[in-house]
């Protein structure tokens, strides 16, 4: 079964199929990345945009690689060097680009909603990398592929996700995506940052957990969500060290989750915050195993959308 | 989709005769049997490369070495194709500088697979020599291409279809030729 659409804007809209679809061809993309040539044709003469509106060096970087790896040309804008400084509305900025001809445009966007209104308005493939507090559906793919290859499965695993769910869109995509897998889904965090309204939405998968030591109870894998610094003006907690004695990984908590469990976290890491450095540093951390995942997720995603007609 | 078959073309046995007399002009024209690599291309390839490395290992009591090559990132068609085909992996030793590679297919036909399959060894290392061992060539090559090893030649005509089929993938081992109806 092929891919049969043009964009990928969220989790929310993929089959388990078109997920196990995007997987299973990552696990070959994989592969490439520890060629002693780690480039295929696949893609030349494709073109692929980076339009950032927001910092980003982990997902940004990742996907121009994973384009380079497929030789494609991409060229990366961010929002700082760009035209939008000067006043440019969204949808022009997206239409000028159009106009070169790109083949697909990869677009993090502060605003929710932000790539869907350009996928409206062009024809090139275009995939969200991270809007507002929305979906970021290649972190979430890159998060089921390192769980899925250290654990063979997604089905049944129990799956503890911690911190600030509100303004987390890592959360929102893995929520529909690993429960879409039949994972059963666990947040746990302040409560004033758990958005309730999930579980309704989610249906019976995904749940929330009254603390954080009962969601890592039995957990198979634990990811830990950053604290936003940049999303923090609400007053949602009173300090970052109560945050870290509450809420944050350490060791000994790590303990109440199965004794293979491991521990995950989409990055950039708060040391000492959401998570200690010797649980981040660990055997059990395969925090760095998302970053290679994460060029070969990409490299799939974008072999599905930008090649072919 | 729905083929008339039209005739056989190899029966099992007549199949297994063949790849023994391949395996057995694989061993004369290498001596070294410690250097060759057996390539299977996907899907059909990977079986005959094994069933090869088994004649072999029958006559000169010799493991060979086997691996695996998927052509499809290496296509010159992807573009133009309406739905991006499912991608296998290749499995090949990390180093095949110096070795004799011998590519294994089922059917040698326009030989755009060999070609990709030709970039894509290049992207892992200098093997010495390539040789290309197919079960049937059925003419109608679009690119300077030719076997070293061949099961069988069979005329065809340009609506003809040639099906390997084998075990590992379907419910018969012969090869026939179907069309469409």
């Amino acid at each position: 079964m092929p891919l049969q659409r043009k964009d990928l804007l969220g989790t929310e809209e993929l089959s388990a199929e078109e997920i196990n679809l995007i997987l299973d061809t990552a696990a070959t993309f994989r592969d490439i990345n520890n060629r002693r040539i780690k480039k295929v044709p696949t893609l030349r003469g494709k073109t692929i945009i980076n339009l950032f509106f927001e910092a980003s060096t982990r997902t940004r970087t990742s996907f121009e690689i994973a384009g380079k790896r497929l030789s494609a040309d991409t060229i990366n804008i961010s929002a700082s060097t760009s035209s939008v400084v000067k006043g440019e509305t969204l949808i022009d900025t997206a239409q000028n680009l159009e106009a070169m001809a790109p083949d697909a445009i990869v677009i993090r966007h502060p605003s929710s909603g932000a790539p869907h209104q350009i996928a409206k308005y062009v024809k090139s493939a275009v995939i969200n990398a991270g809007d507002g507090a929305h979906e970021h559906p290649t972190q979430a793919l890159l998060d089921a592929f390192t769980i899925r290859r250290s654990k063979g499965k997604i089905a049944g695993l129990k799956i503890a996700i911690i911190g600030d769910v509100l303004h987390s869109r890592v959360a929102r995509s893995n929520a529909y995506l690993l429960s879409k897998l039949g994972a059963e889904v666990i947040f746990a965090g302040p409560n004033t940052l758990l958005p309730h309204g999930f579980e309704k939405q989610f249906g019976g998968n995904v749940k929330f957990a009254p603390n954080v030591n009962e969601a890592i109870a039995d957990a198979d894998a634990v990811m830990m969500l950053r604290i936003q610094m940049e999303r923090q003006s609400g007053g949602y907690f009173p300090s970052l060290k109560e945050y870290s004695i509450h809420y944050g990984l350490n060791m000994k908590r790590l303990a109440l989750a199965k004794a293979d469990a491991i521990v995950l976290h989409p990055g950039p890491v708060n040391r000492g915050v959401e998570i200690e450095s010797d649980v981040a540093d660990g055997s059990t951390s395969l925090i760095l195993d998302q970053v290679a995942n994460g060029v070969a997720v990409r490299m799939a995603v974008l072999y599905l959308l930008a090649g072919g007609e | 989709m729905d083929f008339k078959e039209k005739s056989t073309v190899m029966t099992a046995a007549d199949m297994n005769r063949v790849m023994a007399r391949m395996a057995s002009q694989i061993v004369e024209n290498n001596p070294d049997l410690s250097n060759i690599l057996l390539v299977g291309i996907h899907r059909r390839g990977v079986p005959l490369a094994e069933k090869l490395a088994a004649k072999i290992k029958d006559m000169d009591n010799f493991d060979v070495a086997t691996g695996t090559l998927d052509i499809t990132l290496y296509r010159d068609d992807l573009s133009t194709v309406a739905e991006q085909p499912i991608v296998n992996s290749t499995q090949l030793p990390a180093n095949i500088t110096g070795k004799t590679i011998i590519l294994v297919d089922d059917v040698l036909y326009t030989g755009r697979t060999v070609r990709a399959a030709l970039d894509e060894l290049i992207d892992f290392g200098r093997p010495h020599r390539v040789q290309l061992a197919v079960l049937i060539d059925r003419g109608w090559r679009e690119l300077p291409i030719q076997a070293d090893y061949i099961g069988k030649f069979v005329n065809t005509t340009e609506n003809e279809i040639i099906k390997v089929m084998l075990p590992e993938f379907d419910e018969a081992e012969k090869v026939i030729v179907v069309e469409h109806p």
